[in-house]
């Protein structure tokens, strides 16, 4: 059997990597959730957003720890799978993934414990501030990698010797081309996916009649939030596509499937892209829509697939049908969020059966969006692994295709055993509610707070 | 310039190493023990005493693997494929024992397997570690600056040597931590485990002593030639003479010092490999001069990090002694 390398590598990455961002762009979102709802306690004083703040932390160290260790693995992948990427471009990336690892991989892992197990050991400020530092360090983590992989698409600053890029200006590779729009966009979904995880949680207990009170704050925080936040995401992932367009015009080609460059783009609502053929089947189109849209002209021209050999282009398939999938998401979220504050001024939110009742099941569409938008991104960077500067056939290791297979069949096995289980056990955790038992005490009867007695406006017993 | 970075990159990347070995070893530990306790609140009680602390400690890895990434590419894009089947797994075991601290509360008819899940992986995972060790002191095949070995160079009788003489080294940190860390039972329990782990531990260190220089003559020159020998003969004295006091300091019923003598132990060990291979980074052909990152890039991560480790290192004691002091029967963070 002849594998290839390359293909293999491709696969077990994308699988490890897909797996892991669905628990970033939760916890970015969740851990700024749960410090808003710490400072909102502490101002308020009201206990059921303490108990909300408790609830979602139960759900943060879950899913978290879930990110942490699937993300170890990413670290050393870009060895086990990738030396030649690691030894090429080391010099210029190493540093922004260095950085993730010391002022964001630390605060975070630190001050989770102290997030975690701190309810009944420290005074509410100081528990506060720990929320707030877990919530800065996803921050700052985002802010690092996504600087990283925004030089891949963007790369500037740096200079080839030898076959080994070189930095020239750090502050150009950091703030590269594509990244403020790169950051801008990921970090608004990742708390857009959250929002609809809280919405969909909040939906569910008001429908099922138990917590009550919590369910209404969190339903009306999720749709005030998204009804600002979702039509700003549609204004920052336009700016991001323009940005696209100037700096990798074949990303933008393959996303809206523009075969021609020497017409005016149609902005295409569903085909069959044919990359053989080099055309569309089946489409359905709206002619002059992608150029009104790219280059704001009716006759605006932007460049095609076809304008460099297919050997150059990336494939058209995944950034299509991604892009497609996330837009139609994206576009869900405002028409939910507008419609919930509608629902909200009229004071029918908690009643309307019609809203509630979809919107409970609706908490996995961030993930969906999120996951097809990288999709869109790293599929349109293709055949490159840094744009323009190393090919992604050319970054792979020297291992032996029978290794990188057994370890994509155990990555399968593990991930699915471990994602499936916790999102059997996140599931439970919401089921148990804010006021449930936390989590099993160990050993029957024992309390499982060490210091409750004690301190009794902190340390309510689970 | 060019001479001093990549000396000061080996050294934070040393300390990153020592961090990790010393802190997750503790905690892996744990879970190597667990199947040696005897009853689940006992286990609940071992897990407990490490809740808090076993991300901010495996962090450590991460900063390895990254740092040596930043600092040294080149070695880091040769290592990993050459030792790639024991580092997935390795990874692998830790996801396992990783997401085990968290599932293993809410399952309650998944609870054995995850108690399993947790002992298989933490010791895996230092098994693993271990093999790495191994394959990394005998040497990888680099040819045009990359791998040029097979898939299971590392498979050796001296990778499985160092293998379970880290499982039984990571036990004895984890033992003398409940033995500091805890009351009753448990820690009565460790106390007995500590002192078969250290004879454990004490055979593996003799045995790899003598290999290894017996084995690769670049070792024996280092440690017996004239003058080193006059420079280094402290460092098995030292070892000697720290682990007869452990021993004796938990047949006296000491409760912290354990925990610091072992801690030394690893210390003195982990000077002896450094010792042995200071200045390779991928032994036998490449030193930290030869593999290191261009000096812009090494000096603009040094600048970070030399403001930011003492920051971690700042809130990683302010968390330690958050949670310090013993942890009852019974009791838990959870």
């Amino acid at each position: 059997m002849d594998l290839d390398p390359v293909l293999l590598a491709r696969i077990q990455f994308a699988f490890t990597i897909i797996w892991h961002i669905i628990f970033p762009a939760f916890t970015i979102g969740l851990s700024a959730y749960i410090a808003t709802l710490c400072v909102i306690w502490m101002r308020t004083g009201k206990d059921h957003y303490r108990q909300l703040a408790r609830f979602w932390t139960k759900i943060f160290a879950v899913s978290f720890a879930m990110g942490v260790v699937s993300g170890i693995v990413l670290s050393y992948q870009f060895g086990t799978n990738w030396s030649r990427y690691s030894a090429v471009l080391g010099n210029v990336v190493g540093p922004m993934i260095g950085y993730e690892v010391e002022a964001a991989f630390f605060l975070e892992a630190t001050f989770l414990g102290v997030l975690l197990f701190g309810w009944d050991r420290m005074p509410p400020w100081l528990h506060t501030l720990a929320a707030l530092a877990v919530a800065g360090g996803t921050l700052l983590s985002a802010f690092w990698i996504l600087s990283a992989n925004s030089w891949m698409q963007t790369p500037v600053g740096y200079e080839m010797r030898d076959g080994i890029a070189f930095p020239i200006d750090w502050l150009t590779i950091v703030f590269n081309p594509s990244f403020p729009y790169r950051l801008a966009h990921m970090v608004t979904a990742a708390y857009l996916t959250t929002s609809f995880v809280v919405l969909a949680v909040g939906a569910r207990f008001i429908l099922a009649g138990t917590h009550l009170e919590h369910g209404r704050t969190m339903l009306r925080m999720a749709v005030g939030f998204a009804a600002v936040v979702a039509p700003l995401q549609l204004f920052i992932g336009d700016r991001h596509g323009l940005n696209t367009l100037e700096h990798q015009p074949l990303k933008i080609a393959a996303m809206e499937a523009h075969w021609d460059g020497s017409r005016p783009g149609e902005l295409v609502l569903f085909a069959w892209p044919d990359e053989s053929a080099e055309v569309n089947r089946f489409a359905v189109t709206i002619p002059h829509g992608a150029s009104l849209v790219l280059t704001h002209s009716w006759d605006g021209l932007f460049p095609g697939l076809t304008s460099v050999p297919p050997s150059d282009r990336p494939p058209v398939k995944p950034p299509f049908f991604a892009f497609r999938i996330m837009v139609g998401i994206g576009m869900l979220m405002i028409l939910t969020g507008l419609t919930g504050v509608w629902l909200w001024w009229r004071g029918r939110l908690f009643n309307t059966r019609w809203f509630l009742w979809p919107a409970q099941y609706i908490w996995w569409i961030g993930f969906v969006a999120v996951i097809c938008g990288w999709i869109v991104t790293e599929t349109g960077r293709q055949p490159w692994v840094a744009h323009g500067v190393l090919r992604t056939a050319d970054a792979v290791s020297p291992v032996a295709a029978g290794s990188v297979v057994t370890t994509l069949v155990l990555f399968v096995l593990v991930y699915g055993i471990v994602g499936s289980l916790g999102l059997y056990y996140i599931n439970r955790l919401i089921m148990r509610g804010p006021d449930g038992a936390a989590i099993e005490p160990p050993g029957a009867g024992t309390p499982p707070w060490p210091s409750a007695t004690g301190r009794g406006t902190f340390g309510e017993p689970a | 310039m060019e001479t001093y970075l990549p000396v000061i990159w080996a050294a934070i990347i040393g300390l990153a190493v020592a961090m990790y070995v010393i802190l997750d070893g503790f905690d892996l530990g744990i879970g190597i023990l667990f199947p040696f306790a005897e009853t689940d609140r006992e286990r609940d009680q071992m897990m407990n005493s490490v809740a808090p602390f076993w991300d901010g400690n495996e962090t450590w890895l991460v900063l390895g693997g990254a740092g040596m990434m930043v600092a040294f590419p080149l070695a880091y894009s040769i290592i990993l494929p050459a030792l790639y089947l024991p580092v997935i797994i390795m990874l692998l075991a830790l996801v396992f024992r990783g997401v085990a601290f968290e599932f293993r509360w809410i399952g309650v008819t998944s609870k054995p397997h995850w108690t399993f899940a947790f002992a298989a992986g933490s010791a895996l995972a230092a098994f693993c570690q271990g093999l790495i060790l191994g394959g990394m002191i005998e040497g990888i095949k680099v040819e045009n600056r990359a791998f040029a070995g097979s898939a299971f160079d590392w498979a050796t009788p001296f990778g499985v040597l160092c293998g379970l003489g880290l499982v039984a080294g990571y036990g004895l940190l984890g033992a003398t931590w409940l033995v500091m860390k805890t009351e009753g039972r448990v820690a009565e329990h460790a106390r007995t485990e500590a002192k078969l782990l250290l004879l454990a531990v004490l055979a593996f260190m003799a045995i790899v002593s003598l290999w290894t220089p017996l084995a690769f003559e670049r070792i024996a020159v280092r440690w017996f030639s004239l003058p080193n020998i006059l420079f280094f003969w402290w460092v098995p004295a030292a070892t000697a003479l720290v682990a007869f006091a452990l021993w004796r300091w938990l047949e006296t019923g000491h409760e912290v010092l354990p925990f610091l003598a072992t801690i030394a132990l690893f210390l003195l060990g982990y000077l002896g490999l450094l010792i042995s291979n200071f200045p390779y980074l991928v032994p036998p052909s490449l030193t930290i001069w030869q593999t290191a990152a261009a000096p812009s890039t090494q000096v603009f991560m040094l600048m970070g990090t030399l403001v930011l480790l003492p920051i971690i290192l700042g809130y990683m004691i302010f968390v330690y002694w958050i949670f310090g002091g013993k942890l009852r029967e019974g009791e838990g963070y959870h």
